[in-house]
């Protein structure tokens, strides 16, 4: 029950796209989300430059609720949700949707908690050069929590090719699905241990670039 | 030019309360150089932070060229920060900005032309002295240098006033003194008022020609820094006097003149014009009565000379009397007893 190698390596090109293609977007569309969540959660807080505290607890309680939730099960809950967007629960794009969702969360947690490290003097200092708070966003908060922001997007990155193996054994196609179908219940291990190697040299890509932006950010 | 009219600010950290200002009334004039001085927690932090309504009055008014700036709307407050420079005891500067972007930072909220921009950011670099460090990094630079960055952002928009918290305390003794220098020329060459606060006597000495001494979110004391200083009223005054001119021996000293001599110790203090004139030597002179200093200074504040001496006399009793009447008249004389310092 060999698989035939010379057959066998578009499947294994083409998986390894699928996989790049939902961790990037979920990637991309989860910091758009995220990240402006993760703005809203820090300037809503007590004391902070538009502190609002319903909209702090309602997202506070929000993240709160998703996080925790193991990503296998959440897939599978919010499956009807899934196919009424997207329109299907199987493929890429269906594997998107619930990632996006979750990393979202995690990005904004991460976003947060580099805001909270900016020296608020720092925010007061453009407060009382007559700053208006978007401009705050904008041109002090996002620059300066940049470095570690880039290293915490890295961290979320690493993660996705793991929800992404995760979505693939349940139809979202990419290595996750090759793995489960080929290496485990077929019993090949030669497919197993090359899909592992591409995620291997992916996520150590991944986190080069990461390193890489972040150690040009900040200057160290 | 600043009016604090009977200005409170209570913080509510839940059920408890802190009363960090006190009904403060306040006159800052155009062109002073105003301290205020207060040990940790009296609140002066606070206080500086109600005038550019980083922090908002519970109660009363702070007037700035005539406008009570709490009934500004946003919009209006932002224009009117730039109007009001801001310095701090940790700089806060924009580590993700070079030292020019720092600069430019509120010149481009002031929607400055980006020519423009460049040229006032070079003004500014060689007014502070640091033309050769604009492509650097805050971290790049040492804290007397980051001070001198954070002067320049702060005058960049040139506001009518400089409001500075703390501008000297993290930074070691020369360093201070050009940070001061540079603060005073500041307020000299530009014209700019300055409200600063301290926890050091010194930097009002050097720097300051009025000064309010704030205990408990109230002032206690206030006026022109040559009276407070020739002149203190509350004892919290005396103490920071003190603490940068030592006018009495220690007691030790005045213990081991006293078993070694009869008689009374004087203070003797002069200002102004009587420290120009013998004016000792010639009254002791006339009443034929010796004196000699036991202790004391000659100091320079706000221009002016402020003389502090411990002096003894010895001669015939009527005649000393005669001699402190004499001097009573032109200088300020008290007698030392013990318990003092
Ligand atoms: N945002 C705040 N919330 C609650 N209490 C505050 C706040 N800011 C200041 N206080 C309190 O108000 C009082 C005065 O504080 P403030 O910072 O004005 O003092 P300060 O004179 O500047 O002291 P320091 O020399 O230590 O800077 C303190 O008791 C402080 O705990
Ligand atoms: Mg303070």
């Amino acid at each position: 029950m060999k698989v035939d190698w010379m057959t066998f390596w578009p499947r294994i090109v083409e998986a390894t796209g699928e996989t790049l293609i939902m961790v990037v977007a979920t990637l991309i569309f989860g910091s758009i989300i995220g990240i402006s969540m993760g703005l809203l959660l820090f300037v809503t807080r007590d004391n902070n430059i538009l502190e609002n505290k319903w909209v702090f607890q309602a997202l506070n309680i929000l993240i709160n609720i998703i996080r925790p939730v193991p990503f296998i099960i959440f897939l599978v809950a919010i499956s009807q949700l899934t196919r009424l967007v997207v329109g299907t629960t199987i493929g890429t794009a269906a594997a998107i949707f619930p990632m996006t969702i979750v990393a979202s969360f995690s990005i904004a947690r991460v976003v947060e908690n580099n805001l909270v490290s900016i020296d608020p003097g720092v925010i007061e200092a453009a407060q009382a050069m007559g700053a208006s708070p978007l401009r705050i966003i904008f041109t002090i908060l996002i620059p300066e929590a940049l470095g570690p922001l880039i290293l915490g997007l890295t961290f979320i990155c690493v993660g996705l090719f793991d929800f992404s193996a995760v979505a693939g054994t349940v139809g979202g196609g990419g290595l996750g699905h090759i793995a489960m179908t080929y290496g485990y219940q077929r019993f090949d291990g030669s497919v197993m241990l090359v899909t592992v190697i591409i995620l291997i040299v992916m996520v150590q890509l991944a986190q080069w670039i990461g390193n890489t932006l972040s150690k040009k950010l900040m200057r160290r | 030019m600043i009016e604090f009219k009977h200005v409170s600010k209570t913080f509510y950290i839940g059920k408890s309360e802190v009363q960090a200002v006190k009904d403060v009334s306040l006159t800052i004039a155009q062109g002073d150089i105003f301290g205020i001085i207060g040990f940790s927690g009296a609140g002066k932090s606070t206080l500086l932070r109600l005038v550019n309504m980083l922090e908002r009055p519970t109660a009363g008014k702070v007037i700035i060229q005539g406008t009570d700036i709490s009934t500004l709307s946003p919009k209006k407050l932002r224009e009117e920060r730039q109007n009001i420079g801001m310095i701090f005891q940790n700089f806060n500067l924009f580590n993700s900005r070079t030292v020019a972007g720092n600069i430019a930072y509120p010149l481009k909220l002031a929607g400055m032309k980006k020519t423009q921009i460049t040229e006032r950011v070079q003004e500014l670099l060689q007014f502070v002295g640091l033309t050769d460090k604009a492509k650097h990094y805050p971290d790049q630079l040492s804290g007397g240098q980051k001070q001198r960055v954070g002067i320049a952002r702060a005058l960049a928009t040139s506001p009518d006033v400089l409001v500075c918290d703390e501008a000297t305390s993290a930074l070691d003794p020369e360093t201070t003194g050009d940070i001061l220098k540079l603060l005073k020329k500041v307020n000299q060459e530009l014209g700019i008022t300055i409200l600063l606060i301290t926890h050091e006597m010194h930097v009002i000495q050097s720097i300051c020609n009025k000064v309010a001494i704030m205990e408990d979110g109230a002032v206690i004391e206030s006026g022109p820094v040559f009276d407070t200083f020739t002149n203190p009223q509350h004892p919290t005054t005396r103490r920071f006097i003190g603490s940068v001119q030592q006018d009495l021996p220690s007691a030790h000293i005045l213990q081991e003149w006293r078993r070694h001599n009869e008689g009374s110790l004087y203070r003797v203090t002069f200002t102004g014009d009587t420290t120009n004139d013998p004016v000792l030597s010639s009254i002791t002179k006339k009443h034929n009565v010796d004196f000699n200093i036991v202790y004391g200074s000659v100091q320079e504040l706000q221009n002016k000379l402020f003389g502090n001496l411990i002096v003894s006399f010895t001669g015939q009793e009527t005649a000393i009397s005669r001699t402190l009447e004499a001097l009573n008249d032109i200088v300020t004389l008290e007698e030392v007893t013990d318990i003092e310092g």
